[in-house]
């Protein structure tokens, strides 16, 4: 009898959504402690002021307050630490200024925390928070990059003159110089990334609780990495050690970036509620979380590209604005620098490129990683100079891309700026991706939306992304503050079933599942038979969480890692009880055998003789099977594709309709199809809300004017084709699993594509270029200037 | 929210004597704009006055009017066949508003006493030259509405109905603003027993307005070309982070093209 597929390659149906779809789901906000106080936070609404002094007497007094604390509170509380230094040009270090738990001194943004109030209902604490008289004195403020490295500028910080926190450069200036002296032709684009606002669905939230009698704390938070937060709130803020700090990240409804860092309010309510003895809850209300989840995006950009008269791209260069906002966020330095220069070199084998990056900061909301970090500011930047590049020179969009990619035979590729690619086969994707599109057939399908009065586009990205984060020795060089590999326990019970415990988090990606079916492939136990734990550092080893598409290809590697090490123990008790030589003993399909015999023991009989120890190799070998595997990733896993994105305008309103999009991305090994089909989908979705949508708007004051879901256009179901999505692989040659990521994927490769397509359908009014998002406005806008242009 | 009184009276004199001798207190019909302005505390009421239990809410359809009582569901008016066989234009209105959730609470006499300015039911109302019947008397809508959130509604006075005449023609166009999804330009246009009239919903700094550029247009004409070359001045239009008062300007025109076209 044939059990069904159920490891690798089976589109497995999610564990967890039974009891996510079934309101079963357990998220902070539905835990409830015993004799639990209510912590609302008093934000600025100044984008910078002078904090002169706040009367909390009123406050206090107010009914059910239990405590009011300002910053004058927090004695002896360390700021919140930023997990990343990077250097000037000249070699010294990026100016750092403070982070508070609580404003002291200045609020720098909207949202910055001024005050908290903890009352024993949740409506008593934002009573008295109404009654807290703050004194402010209003300063000039800055919101936008260009605005902020203006001579005269309001400076945000003092410590960082200019508002500069770096000045950085990566690539060879010399040889770019040269090439663009001596290039057949060079194209030049300025270019903005729009700033975003994550809006995962479930808002942050934090509960804090300490037992005097263990003088533990205990955290629930909404966190992508609760180790990261034990080891940077525990040593750097509150100065608690490990082992008297337990975070807990349960069901968690979304993160996309925004909850990996180290917030204030973990902070505050692990602090409070060790000061008061009774565990305190913060939940964000949307507002809040529009005004202090670290935002993403971002830049400024001015892009060059040198080609030869053949179009064979000589050298690159880039000069780019990036936004950190107020303070640093826990990653916020690394974005714009290892995780977006570093992939100017995309798929394309351009010898020479310089970049240099300029981070300020500004009177905003930290911007820190969002869904692809970087990497889609240079696939953006990258994918519409060569569209750009094509229409400057007069050759086809295609063909440029074909001529300047880098071959499949050329791997391992070592790009100028860092990266060492393992392995792709970009013509692949490419071809797939036209043909499932029928690139061939758009002529037709555009004649045809003319005849109805719509203007028809078609656009691509050929891109590239390095995930898989990360090896720890090289990102420590480049200025990391920790570690990046990732850690498996696999426990293998008396009668065989198996728990997996991983440093990763599951925040909707299906790990449960994912995983399952990977341990279930490689020990051959049955899928039903294998659970994964995840989100508690009382329970997991360590870990680094989950961001930068690292889970399978760094976690799932440990996990083999580990099983490893249980298969090595399992042949030894194998070879014991059939008395044969480990050497001899083979495993295969979740059985113990002696080659070229029949005698064979199941995983099952192991494991129980490994808890019974009987007839056992006692001596030798511990009793038990539970291994433990730290791994290390080599390299930077590089998966990359083909997307295409057709679009239809209504000229009369400027509505920009997607009307296909198909997606072919080389993801390496897919586990479970399905499941990877869906990230894709969600990352294009939320690719599509990047180019055609969102938007973060600050006015000149620093106020945010996109600040709920009344102005901030998050992508809807109906703004969405049904998005095609294939994959074409090859294998990553650097981890057991063959694997690279495809959580970012999507939103990596499907701006470019939109805007490449709306590009190509405003051909006719002489459109080089437009920034995202491409709102009815805009296009609008464009239409009637058209003409006029013409004129001019 | 602030803590204030619940009532849900049964009778309807009983309501309108609370909201009377109470300024601070408020009424609540479907509750899709009061309870979330109730949750970002932006309004402290006294009292909330539910009008759920006064039995307000029905559709009645003559050969010459719909009468909509003040309490019934956008979801209820999409999908009454006598309001689709009458005033099809008002049956796809309320089809549109919100979404699925929102127009199964959110009530016609709720959007016209609250008179959001990117609300689409002021459209039809003035449109089709509709009366607000209140507890105290009739109001026709060119006395109804007066500017952003304002009405012609005194305190103590609750909408028990909205009688709309049947019109011979009539369309709705929404451009939807693309995050909220309110009007962001919306028009109706009408060719009925009250003439041949256009309202604008969304664009107006004070609310929904009458285009008298594009009602005698019409007249003349009733045809998409005859508004096609009416121009409408920004001044005195919205502008914000989704539309200049020019695009406002500009997508009026459009919304006024396509309504004609679909009244046919």
């Amino acid at each position: 009898m044939n059990a069904p597929f159920e490891g690798i390659g089976a589109s497995m149906k999610r564990k967890e959504d039974l009891r996510f779809i079934s309101g079963h789901g357990h998220y902070v906000d539905d835990i409830n402690r015993p004799g639990q106080l209510y912590a609302y936070i008093k934000r600025s609404d100044r984008a910078h002021a002078e904090l002169r002094g706040i009367d909390t007497a009123a406050a206090k007094a107010s009914a059910g307050v239990v405590a009011v604390y300002t910053s004058a509170d927090l004695t002896g509380i360390g700021g919140l630490p930023c997990g990343w230094q990077i250097h000037n040009k000249d070699g010294s270090p990026m100016a750092e200024p403070a982070h508070p738990v609580l404003a002291s001194g200045k609020v720098r943004h909207v949202g910055d925390p001024v005050a908290v109030v903890i009352a024993e209902t949740k409506q008593q604490a934002k009573d008295a928070a109404e009654k807290l008289v703050v004194d402010y004195k209003d300063l000039p403020a800055v919101a936008t990059v260009t605005d902020a490295v203006k001579p005269g500028a309001a400076q945000v910080h003092e410590g960082a003159a200019g508002n500069v926190c770096y000045d950085w450069e990566i690539g060879d200036k010399g040889a770019v110089d040269a090439a663009f002296a001596k290039a057949a032709k060079t194209v030049k684009l300025d270019l903005t990334n729009n700033r975003l606002i994550p809006n995962a669905m479930e808002p942050r939230a934090a509960i804090g609780e300490y037992d005097p009698t263990t003088g533990e704390h205990t955290l629930y938070t909404t966190s992508q990495n609760p180790h990261v937060i034990r080891l940077l709130m525990g040593a750097f803020v509150l100065q608690i050690p490990e082992h008297k700090l337990r975070v807990v990240a349960p069901d968690v409804g979304g993160g996309f970036g925004s909850k990996i860092y180290h917030y204030a309010e973990e902070a505050i309510v692990t602090w409070a509620s060790g000061k008061l003895a009774q565990p305190v809850k913060w939940a964000a209300e949307r507002n809040e979380s529009f005004m202090s989840d670290a935002h993403g995006r971002d830049h400024v950009s001015t892009a060059e590209l040198a080609l030869a008269a053949d179009g064979t791209f000589l050298a690159l260069r880039v000069k780019t604005l990036c936004n950190m906002g107020a303070y640093l966020s826990t990653f916020a330095p690394a974005v714009p620098t290892y995780l977006y220069a570093t992939l100017l070199a995309g798929v394309y084998k351009t010898p020479a490129i310089y970049a240099e990056v300029k981070a300020v900061f500004t009177n905003t909301v930290p911007v820190d990683a969002y869904r692809g970090a970087g990497r889609p500011e240079a696939s953006f930047l990258l994918e519409r100079l060569v569209d750009v590049a094509a229409r400057d020179t007069g050759m086809d969009r295609v063909e440029i891309r074909r001529k300047n990619f880098i071959p499949k035979d050329a791997f391992p590729y070592q790009t100028p700026v860092a990266l060492q690619y393992d392995s792709g086969d970009y013509v692949s994707t490419l071809d797939a991706a036209m043909k499932h599109a029928d690139w061939a057939g758009f002529p037709a399908r555009r004649a045809a939306a003319k005849a109805k009065g719509k203007l028809r586009g078609i656009g691509m990205s050929t891109y590239l992304e390095a995930c898989g984060i990360a090896p720890s020795k090289v990102v420590g060089s480049l200025g990391a503050r920790a570690g990046l590999y990732e850690v498996a326990n696999i426990r293998v019970h008396p009668t065989g079933s198996v728990t997996v415990f991983t440093g990763t988090h599951s925040h909707g990606q299906g790990h449960e599942t994912t995983m399952a079916q990977l341990v279930s492939d490689q020990l051959g136990v049955p899928f039903s038979q294998v659970e994964v734990v995840h989100g508690d550092t009382s329970k997991i080893p360590f870990g680094m969480g989950t961001y930068g598409s690292r889970s399978l290809a760094v976690g799932g590697s440990a996990m083999v890692k580990a099983m490893d090490k249980i298969i090595t123990k399992g042949r030894k008790i194998a070879a014991h009880l059939l008395e044969a030589a480990v050497e001899d003993v083979e495993f295969k399909d979740g059985k113990f055998t002696v080659a070229g015999t029949d005698r064979s023991k199941t995983l099952s009989e192991i494991a129980l003789t490994a808890y019974v120890p009987h007839n056992y190799p006692i001596e030798e070998l511990e009793p038990g099977l539970d291994e433990t595997a730290f791994y290390d990733p080599k390299n930077f896993t590089y998966p990359g594709g083909c997307h295409v994105c057709e679009v239809e305008i209504d000229a009369e309103t400027g509505v920009v309709s997607v009307v296909n999009f198909t997606a072919v991305d080389d993801v390496g090994r897919v586990v479970n199809p399905m499941i990877v089909e869906g990230q894709v989908q969600g990352g294009v979705a939320q690719g599509i809300g990047q180019a055609l949508l969102e938007n973060a708007v600050y006015d000149q004051d620093g106020q945010l004017l996109s600040g709920s879901f009344m102005d901030y256009t998050m992508p809807r179901a109906d703004n969405l084709p049904n998005i095609k999505v294939g994959t074409e692989t090859t294998l990553c040659t650097h981890n057991p699993l063959g694997v690279k990521g495809c959580g970012e994927v999507g939103a990596i490769g499907s701006p470019p594509a939109v805007i490449n397509a709306v590009v190509d359908a405003l051909s006719d009014y002489g459109v080089r270029h437009l920034d995202m998002p491409a709102s009815p406005q805009k296009i609008w806008s464009i239409i009637q200037g058209a003409p006029r242009m013409a004129a001019e | 929210m602030y803590d204030f009184e619940y009532l849900k009276p049964k009778a309807l004199a009983e309501a309108a004597s609370i909201l009377a001798g109470d300024g601070d207190a408020k009424a609540l019909a479907g509750g899709m704009t009061f309870i979330p302005v109730l949750k970002q505390r932006l309004n402290k009421p006294s009292k909330v006055v539910d009008l759920a239990a006064l039995g307000l809410s029905g559709i009645k359809v003559s050969g010459e009017t719909v009468e909509i009582g003040a309490m019934t569901t956008h979801a209820t008016v999409a999908a009454s066949a006598d309001v689709k066989r009458a005033i099809p234009a008002l049956a796809k209105l309320a089809g549109n508003i919100g979404d699925e959730a929102v127009r199964h609470r959110g009530t016609i006499g709720g959007s016209l006493a609250n008179n959001d300015p990117s609300a689409c039911y002021p459209a039809a109302v003035l449109a089709m030259g509709a009366t607000i019947v209140t507890n105290k008397r009739r109001i026709e809508a060119d006395n109804y509405f007066q500017g952003m959130f304002a009405t012609a509604l005194e305190q103590g006075e609750v909408i028990t109905s909205v009688v709309f005449p049947v019109p011979a023609k009539a369309a709705y166009m929404k451009f939807a603003n693309p995050a909220s999804r309110y009007a962001m330009v919306g028009v109706f246009v009408a060719k009925g027993p009250k003439g041949t009239r256009v309202a604008v919903t969304g664009a107006g700094q004070n609310g929904v307005f009458r285009h008298k550029a594009m009602e005698e247009a019409l007249a003349k004409n009733w045809s998409a070309d005859a508004v096609a070359g009416v121009k409408t001045p920004a001044d005195g239009l919205n502008s914000d982070i989704h539309a200049s008062a020019e695009y406002r300007a500009h997508l009026v025109g459009v919304m006024a093209k396509r309504a004609v076209a679909a009244a046919g």
